[in-house]
C-alpha cells in the first residue's frame, strides 16, 4: 500500500483539517489495488480515525434489523480497543472493497454477514491499534513494548495520546502485513450480550429509511405497473392525471406510467386517474389451479438427479410399507414493513441514488448501465432498510431500475414510493412448489427407500444478473435441507429429483429460502414415520442423528428445557422440529390447541447451535423473528392467482401475525465449538413443521400444503 | 388553509382537506419518524395522537386534525426518555425498526390509560400494529418494564 492511496486528506469536518487512516482489506483485491499505481483512492476501508478523534466503523454489510450494526462494530472494537460508545457507525456504498468474502458480490444474505468478517473486522481493528500504539512509540521515544491501548488511547510512559491525535502519524507508518489477534479469554465484547447501538434512533423517529429521504426539489413518484405479470403498456391517456392538483408529469416507462408529483397523495391520486390499455400476454394463462396440477402431473415423474444411492425402485418395491405424500406450497410475498422505495438525482455526468439495499453493486450496475455512464460514476448511499428477508436483494434490480428510469424520463430528482400494493403485487416470490415423497419402509418402521421430487421455479437462474448463469443444473436453492438430509443419507437407496420451471413470475430468495418448503417436508415426513413406526418423534430422530452431533445437540437442549416428556395439560399438543441451514443447527418445540376450527400457538422453545455467538442477545433476538416470521408463512403465508393477476392486496388479504397471536417463545443456545453458522433465518425452516406436527397431535389430521388456515381443524377425541 | 398544531407548533398547511394527515406529516412538514406502511389503516406503522387518541395518519383526512392537537413520534418525549423509549432500548426492541414509531405510539396511550396493563390488554391495544421482524415478545416485555418504571416513578 503506497503513502499516497493510504492517506486521505483535505476534508474539511469541523473546522479542523480531517486526515483519517484507513485499513486496507486483507484479500485479493486490496492487493490489485495496490499493484494499481496512480489508480484514485478506492475507499477500501472498514474504519476511520480521524484526527478529531471520531471512530467510524464502515459496514461492508447492511443493517436491516439483524443486528450488525452492532455485531460488526463489536468486532472491530474487541481489537481496536474502544468502547462501543466512541463509535459512529456506517453503512459503505457500492465498492468492490467491500464484496462478501465468501460470496464474491457485494451482498447481505444468506446469515453469512458475522461469521465471513469475523476474521476480516477484528484484523481492521488489530492493525490500526499496532500502527497507533508505533506512532505513540516514535511521538514519546517510549519504547514499543512499553506502549499500551486503552479505551482509545495509547499510554507510552507517562503520556495519554487519544488515537485522534495520534491518527496522522499512524496513517504513514507501513501496514504490517499479518497481526496477532486476541484470544478468546481476552474478550471483552465477542461472546457477551450486547445492547443494539440502532436501538435509540430507532425509538424517537430519527432512523432514516429509505423512503425517508428529502432534499429540495425532490418529487415524488408512483408507477402503474401492469395488472398481469410479464404484461405491457398498450396505449394510455394521461389528461386526467396532469389535471390533478400537485401532479407535474406523466412518463411512460418499461414498466409501466409513472406519475410524478408534489407530493405521494397527489401522485396517488394522478395515478388513480390515468387510463391505460394494458397488452396482457401469456401471463394471462396463469392460475394458481393451473399451475398445482401441472406440478402435481410433473412431480409424479423423476426430475433431474440432485442426490442419489442405490436403486430406490427396487428398494420401494421390497419394502414393508410405502408411505406417499404430496406437498403443495403457495408463492409467498416478503412484505417487508417499508415499501420499496428508491431516490435517484441524475446530473450531467454522474448519478446519486439513495435506497435500501442488500445488493450494493448490482443497482450500482444497472443504473449506471440505464445512464450509460461509468458504474463508478453511481454513488449508491444506503439507509437504513425497513426489513429485508431477501426482498431487497434482487439481482434483477426491479425498483432501482424503474426509479432510474423515472429520473431519466422526466429530468427530475424523483423519489420512487411503491405503495404496499403495489409491493406485494410486484412479484420476486418465495417460488410455488411441489414435492413428491415417496417413503418404503421395513417392517420395523425404518425408511429403506426414499424417493423425492420436487418442482418449482429456480431462484439461481433468477439471480443470474448479480451471479452469473447457473453452472449447477440442479439449483441447490431448489433441494437445499432435502439434499444432505441426515435422514437420507442413512437411507440405503434414494433419490431426489429437481424439475426447475419457468413462470413469468419473477421469484427471489426469501428469508431460508429452500428451507421454507424443503424443511416442511422433511420434518413432517420424519413425523409421519415416527408416527408409523410407534416411535416418540424425538426418540425416532434421534436413531439418525449418530453421526450429527450438532443436530442432536439442539434437539436435545430443546427436549431438556421445553420439558419434551412431560405430559401437557388437557387440550394442548406439541410437535418438534430438527433442522440445519445457513451452517446453523435449531430444534424447536411447538405447543398449540385447537380453537375454533384453528390452530393456536401458545409456546415455542427452540434451540440453536450456531457455534460462537459473538452477541448472544442478538442471536436471541433473530432466532425469535425467525419464529414469528415461520409462524405467519405456516398459518397464514399464501399468494394466488386467477388470469395471471395476484388475488392478495395489502395486510388485510395477506395477514401477518400479530401481537395477539404471538406465542411465548423461549431461545436457548448451545455451548458449542462448531463452525460459526448464521443467525438471521436458521430459525425459520422448523417452525412450521413443527406447529404442523403439533397439529397432528392435536387433530391427527397431516397438512400437506400450507397454509394451515386453509385447513378446518378438529381436536381429536 | 389548514391550521395544525403538531408537537405543540401551529402550522398553516397548504394542503387538499381530504390529504391524510400522513402525508402532511411526511411530504410537507418533512418529518419522517411517522412511517407509511399500509396506507389502509392495517399495519399501524403510521400511528399518530389526536388530542390524545392514537389514529392511523394513513387514513385521518387531514381537515379532521385541523385545530386539533397531533403529537408524533419527535414530540412523545424530549429526550428520548419517555418510560417506553427507556424500554425499548433496555430490552433491545428494534430490529429493522420502522414499525417502532407506530409501536410506540400505540403503547404510550395503552400505558397512560392503563398504567398496569395485562398480558390481555397489551394485545387488546398492540394487536394493531405490525412488525414484519417478529419484535412482539420484546414489545410485550418492554411495555411491562415500562409500566414498572411508570410506577417507580411516580413513587419516587
Amino acid at each position: 500500500m503506497n503513502r499516497r492511496n493510504f492517506i486521505q486528506s483535505g476534508a474539511l469536518l469541523g473546522g479542523g483539517l480531517l486526515i483519517s487512516f484507513k485499513i486496507p482489506v486483507a484479500n485479493k483485491l486490496a492487493a490489485l489495488n495496490e499493484a494499481a499505481e496512480g489508480v484514485a483512492f478506492t475507499p477500501n476501508a472498514f474504519l476511520n480515525i480521524g484526527t478529531d478523534n471520531s471512530i467510524t466503523v464502515v459496514l461492508s454489510h447492511v443493517e436491516m434489523g439483524q443486528g450488525i450494526w452492532t455485531t460488526l462494530p463489536m468486532l472491530l472494537a474487541e481489537e481496536l480497543d474502544v468502547d462501543l460508545e466512541q463509535i459512529t457507525v456506517k453503512h459503505s456504498g457500492a465498492d468492490k472493497a467491500y464484496n462478501h468474502n465468501v460470496y464474491g458480490v457485494q451482498i447481505t444474505g444468506g446469515s453469512s454477514t458475522t461469521w465471513s468478517e469475523f476474521d476480516r473486522y477484528r484484523n481492521a481493528g488489530a492493525t490500526a491499534r499496532i500502527l497507533l500504539t508505533q506512532a505513540a512509540a516514535r511521538r514519546s521515544g517510549v519504547a514499543l513494548q512499553n506502549c499500551k491501548t486503552e479505551k482509545g488511547t495509547v499510554i507510552a510512559g507517562g503520556k495519554k495520546y487519544t488515537y485522534g491525535e495520534l491518527a496522522a502519524d499512524a496513517a504513514l507508518l507501513p501496514v504490517p502485513s499479518k497481526v496477532p489477534l486476541r484470544t478468546p479469554a481476552d474478550w471483552k465484547y465477542i461472546g457477551k450480550s450486547t445492547k443494539r447501538l440502532d436501538a435509540a434512533v430507532k425509538t424517537n423517529g430519527e432512523a432514516i429509511f429509505g423512503m425517508d429521504i428529502h432534499f429540495p426539489g425532490l418529487l415524488t413518484a408512483v408507477v402503474a405497473h401492469a395488472p398481469v405479470f410479464g404484461g405491457k403498456v398498450k396505449s394510455f391517456d394521461a389528461g386526467k392525471a396532469r389535471a390533478v392538483k400537485g401532479v407535474r408529469q406523466v412518463v411512460e416507462i418499461p414498466t409501466g406510467v409513472a406519475v410524478i408529483a408534489d407530493h405521494y397523495y397527489a401522485a396517488q391520486q394522478g395515478k388513480k386517474a390515468l387510463q391505460i390499455i394494458w397488452e396482457d400476454g401469456v401471463g394471462a394463462q396463469l392460475s394458481t389451479v393451473k399451475q398445482t396440477a401441472a406440478y402435481k402431473k410433473l412431480a409424479a415423474t423423476n426430475g433431474l438427479t440432485a442426490q442419489q444411492k442405490g436403486d430406490v425402485a427396487i428398494a420401494l418395491a421390497k419394502s414393508a410399507k410405502v408411505i406417499k405424500a404430496e406437498y403443495v406450497f403457495p408463492y409467498l410475498a416478503h412484505a417487508p414493513m417499508e415499501p420499496l422505495n428508491c431516490t435517484v438525482k441524475i446530473d450531467k455526468d454522474s448519478c446519486e441514488i439513495w435506497t435500501g439495499t442488500q445488493l450494493p453493486g448490482g443497482e450500482q450496475a444497472a443504473a449506471a448501465k440505464i445512464l450509460g455512464l461509468a458504474p463508478e460514476k453511481v454513488k449508491i448511499n444506503i439507509p437504513f432498510l425497513g426489513g429485508g428477508f431477501g426482498r431487497r436483494a434482487t439481482p434483477a434490480t426491479d425498483f432501482v431500475s424503474e426509479a432510474v428510469h423515472i429520473a431519466k424520463a422526466c429530468g427530475k430528482p424523483i423519489k420512487m414510493v411503491w405503495s404496499r400494493e403495489d409491493d406485494m403485487k410486484s412479484g420476486h416470490y418465495r417460488p410455488f412448489f411441489v414435492h413428491n415423497v415417496t417413503t418404503g419402509l421395513d417392517s420395523k418402521g425404518m425408511p429403506i427407500a426414499w424417493k423425492h421430487n420436487i418442482v418449482g421455479q429456480s431462484i439461481m437462474k433468477a439471480a443470474t444478473p448479480a451471479f452469473g448463469p447457473p453452472q449447477n443444473p440442479i439449483d441447490d436453492t431448489s433441494v437445499e435441507g432435502v439434499k444432505g438430509s441426515p435422514y437420507l443419507t442413512s437411507v440405503p437407496d434414494h433419490f431426489v429429483g429437481l424439475h426447475n420451471t419457468d413462470e413469468v413470475v419473477p421469484v427471489l430468495w426469501f428469508r431460508s429460502v429452500g428451507h421454507t418448503h424443503t424443511a416442511y417436508v422433511m420434518e413432517t415426513m420424519m413425523d409421519e414415520l415416527a408416527h408409523n413406526a410407534g416411535q416418540d418423534p424425538v426418540e425416532y430422530r434421534r436413531s439418525f442423528f449418530k453421526e450429527h452431533p450438532r443436530h442432536l445437540a439442539a434437539l436435545n437442549l430443546v427436549t431438556e428445557k421445553g420439558n419434551w416428556k412431560k405430559a401437557l395439560p388437557k387440550g394442548r399438543y406439541k410437535g418438534v422440529a430438527v433442522t440445519e441451514a445457513f451452517g446453523s443447527f435449531v430444534a424447536t418445540i411447538a405447543e398449540v390447541s385447537i380453537l375454533n376450527g384453528q390452530v393456536k400457538v401458545h409456546k415455542i422453545d427452540c434451540a440453536i447451535d450456531c457455534g460462537l455467538a459473538v452477541n448472544p442477545e442478538g442471536v436471541k433476538a433473530q432466532s425469535e423473528s425467525g419464529i414469528i416470521f415461520g409462524l405467519t408463512m405456516a398459518l397464514y403465508g399464501e399468494l394466488t392467482l386467477e388470469g395471471g393477476k395476484l388475488q392478495q392486496n395489502n395486510f388485510y388479504d395477506y395477514k401477518i401475525a400479530r401481537m395477539n397471536e404471538t406465542p411465548e417463545i423461549n431461545v436457548y443456545i448451545v455451548e458449542s465449538n462448531g463452525k460459526m453458522g448464521g443467525a438471521g433465518e436458521c430459525a425459520v425452516p422448523p417452525t412450521a413443521p413443527a406447529i404442523a406436527n403439533a397439529v397432528f397431535a392435536a387433530t391427527g389430521k397431516r397438512i400437506y400444503n400450507l397454509p394451515v388456515m386453509n385447513h378446518k381443524l378438529t381436536e381429536q377425541a | 388553509m389548514v391550521s395544525l398544531t403538531i408537537n405543540g407548533v401551529q402550522r398553516q398547511i397548504d394542503a387538499d382537506p381530504d390529504m391524510p394527515l400522513l402525508w402532511v406529516i411526511r411530504d410537507i412538514l418533512g418529518m419522517t419518524g411517522t412511517k407509511f406502511g399500509c396506507g389502509v389503516a392495517q399495519c399501524g406503522a403510521c400511528t399518530v395522537h389526536l388530542n390524545g387518541e392514537a389514529v392511523r395518519s394513513c387514513v385521518t383526512k387531514v381537515s379532521r386534525a385541523a385545530g386539533q392537537q397531533i403529537t408524533t413520534i419527535e414530540g412523545l418525549s424530549v429526550n428520548n426518555n419517555h418510560v417506553l423509549q427507556k424500554a425499548w432500548v433496555e430490552f433491545d426492541v428494534p430490529q429493522c425498526g420502522y414499525c417502532q414509531s407506530g409501536q410506540l405510539m400505540s403503547a404510550a396511550v395503552l400505558l397512560r390509560e392503563n398504567p398496569n396493563p395485562t398480558d390481555q390488554d397489551i394485545d387488546d391495544a398492540m394487536s394493531g400494529n405490525i412488525c414484519r421482524c417478529g419484535t412482539y415478545p420484546r414489545i410485550r416485555a418492554a411495555i411491562h418494564q415500562a409500566a414498572k418504571m411508570q410506577q417507580e416513578g411516580a413513587k419516587s
